[in-house]
């Protein structure tokens, strides 16, 4: 979960390393305080406002009730955040081409009680009806993206329309069942309820995460020494992948503290590696945040706008049907209320909170992870307290309106800075 | 027997709704030559850059590449071709990097990945070549000054060795220092054996730079001028059209510039 925005660092990279090791750390730390200047001008502030709210957050909770980073609530967060957040992993996407999917909550609901009608009435096996209640998000969402593509309706006017057709069609599906009970042995009550409870799987985890990050931000050093391109000291990068590993091995402690590693929060966070490789390594990636800093200038370069626009929407309903079978999974029924509510609010803000641009273009998938964690902190502070839910929902309205107005005030710096 | 020009319009159209944007046009680029498009506002300049680049098809002539018709219907074919486009608004993307927007579309890919390494060291061996100075090639463009994403955008042309060049208002945004840093590289890569399309308001830039002239006038021919023997007066009066000189058939008008 450390700061990801390797490209951003890489560009006030320092030379070759110093012969004597006091010199390259003063050069190091020299490096990154002006790379941290010149941030902070820039607008490109990153995800570090929403770490310092999320700190502050637990701190304050931590003081109110002294039982809120216990390893118990502290892994029951963990859980908490994968159905929103792989939501709003779907919403990242969606925001960094400038648009907004108001489905989600409703394509959650409808894969939901696909999953349901077809698993405990109609008997389907388990994976079976997950592979169908996945693939029928995919499906609104190309709908939904190839018309939008093609007609260019904003994707906030057709999605609207989808929030209301699909919630109507999933009360159709429940019909007069209204809550349907899932099996709670079952596969799908399994991905919420499983926890690998030997510590090495939480203390690997962490491992492997930080030797990745390690080897490859190596590999990239090792290559750019042999073109002779600036690059980051060994020194820096060691530093980097060992933040990290002290974050990662201190939450697999404190997890292993409990129950040991989540199911769920291990499968939320290789889907989010593995989205943030797709965004921001491949070429489908590229694609997509170029069509967030304009749609004409992609087009000019040849890009293919609707095919691009379709799958982003498609990924949208994708994650939000995966989501809504987590969220169906943590309370092991289906109802004519899965899928509404504050979950569509909750999912935006946690992209948006996480420091994803609504303007298009700028953001990662990290970011709703980040921004789930402090939605959901509030919930669970809040319920530890017995804080009343209207309170909850107005700190969680203020923490979103801030991270909108240093969303903007950083976009407007940018450009300022391009100005002078 | 002259080669035939490296890219030839015959008769092209294009009408948005009721307006008759561009009739009946007629241009020649060939390799080597510097060709400036003159006009008012409104003169179908911009347009017919568009239609040559693709962004938005002719509705009927003839585009010719080396001699033989071409289409061109989307910005891929034009640039298959070998026709390089900086627009008038640029068209860079603001969020992506100086790297990210140099490569668009055309990424270098490393077992299947992007490959930053070798972007990233080709576009900074370009800019050096282009001797413009972009100091931090990983900043978004947006927080780019003018001249320098100026630069991004024609470097961005120059990528994959284009033919042709088409250059709409290069200079109109830009200061005195860089503006003579565009012409000089506009010269450098016609001695390269480049054709330029460069469309300007500036007379001054014209008769430095270009070989000949083509004036359009609302959506026409109207006249094309030897620039090194062409008074600038007579130019002029083409452009605003207190000579209308009646649009003649390059074809039939022999091999004179």
């Amino acid at each position: 979960m450390a700061d990801k925005t390797r490209e951003g660092l890489a560009a006030s990279t320092t030379g070759p390393r110093q012969p004597q090791r006091g010199r390259a750390v003063a050069h190091a730390v020299e490096g990154w305080a002006t790379e941290f200047r010149r941030r902070l001008r820039a607008g490109e502030l990153g995800s570090l406002p929403v770490v310092m709210v999320l700190i502050a957050v637990w701190i304050t909770f931590q003081i109110l009730n002294e039982n809120f980073l216990s390893p118990r609530n502290l892994s029951n967060i963990s859980v908490d955040i994968v159905g929103t957040g792989l939501i709003a992993v779907g919403i990242v996407f969606v925001l960094l081409i400038g648009e907004i999917d108001l489905s989600v909550g409703s394509v959650s609901g409808l894969a939901a009680a696909v999953f349901a009608v077809l698993n405990v009435n109609n008997g389907v096996p388990e994976w079976l009806a997950v592979i169908v209640a996945v693939l029928a998000g995919t499906a609104v969402g190309a709908v939904q993206g190839f018309s939008f593509a093609r007609t260019r309706v904003p994707a906030f006017v057709v999605t609207l329309a989808g929030l209301l057709t699909w919630n109507g069609l999933m009360l159709y599906i429940l019909g007069t069942s209204g809550t349907i009970n899932i099996d709670e042995d079952g596969l799908l009550a399994k991905l919420t309820t499983y926890y690998f409870t030997n510590d090495a799987a939480a203390y690997g985890l962490a491992a492997i995460g930080a030797a990745l990050v390690f080897l490859v931000s190596y590999q990239d050093m090792r290559r750019r020494e042999t073109v002779g391109m600036p690059h980051r000291s060994l020194l820096q990068i060691g530093v980097r992948a060992g933040a990290l590993a002290v974050v990662a091995f201190a939450a697999a402690y404190v997890l292993n503290q409990f129950q040991g590693l989540p199911l769920a929060l291990l499968i939320f966070l290789v889907v989010v590696a593995g989205l943030d490789i797709v965004l921001r390594r491949t070429h489908y990636g590229r694609q997509v945040y170029a069509l967030g800093g304009g749609v004409e200038a992609a087009r000019r370069a040849s890009l293919r706008v609707v095919r691009v626009q379709t799958a982003v929407l498609a990924i949208s309903g994708t994650m939000a049907a995966i989501g809504g079978l987590f969220l169906a999974s943590r309370i092991t029924s289906v109802s004519q209320a899965s899928g509404s509510g504050v979950l569509l609010l909750n999912a935006i803000a946690a992209a948006v909170i996480g420091g994803t641009s609504l303007f298009g273009g700028r953001g990662t998938t990290w970011s709703a992870v980040l921004g789930i964690l402090v939605i959901e902190s509030v919930a669970s502070g809040m319920a530890t307290t017995d804080t009343p839910v209207a309170l909850q929902f107005m700190i969680t309205g203020g923490v979103l309106f801030a991270a909108v107005v240093i969303d903007s005030l950083s976009r407007r710096t940018q450009e300022a800075h391009g100005r002078a | 027997m002259r080669a035939p020009p490296l890219l030839a319009l015959r008769g092209v159209s294009k009408r948005f709704g009721v307006v008759q944007v561009l009739e009946d046009i007629e241009l020649e680029v060939r390799a080597g030559e510097v060709v400036a498009l003159l006009g008012d506002n409104g003169a179908g300049k911009s347009t017919l850059v568009k239609v040559v680049s693709g962004v938005t098809p002719a509705d009927k002539g003839v585009i010719e590449w080396e001699g033989r018709a071409v289409q061109i219907k989307r910005p891929h074919d034009a640039r298959d071709l070998g026709i390089a486009t900086v627009y008038q608004d640029l068209a860079l993307c603001g969020t992506l990097d100086v790297v990210g927007n140099l490569f668009l579309g055309r990424e270098i890919r490393r077992y299947g990945f992007l490959d930053e390494v070798e972007m990233e060291r080709r576009t900074r061996a370009l800019l050096e070549r282009l001797a413009a100075g972009v100091p931090d090639l990983r900043a978004p463009v947006v927080s780019l000054s003018t001249g320098q994403r100026q630069t991004v955008a024609i470097a961005r042309s120059l990528l994959g060795n284009p033919r042709v060049l088409l250059l709409d208002e290069p200079t109109a945004s830009l200061g005195l220092q860089q503006t003579s840093e565009v012409l000089d590289l506009v010269d450098q890569l016609r001695d390269r054996g480049l054709g330029v399309l460069l469309i300007s308001h500036n007379m001054g830039d014209v008769k430095a730079l270009a070989d000949s002239a083509a004036v359009l006038r609302l959506g026409r021919n109207n006249g094309f001028f030897d620039v090194n023997t062409a008074a600038q007066e007579q130019i002029i009066s083409s452009i605003t059209g207190a000579t209308e000189n009646v649009p003649r058939r390059m074809a039939s008008r022999g091999d004179e510039w």
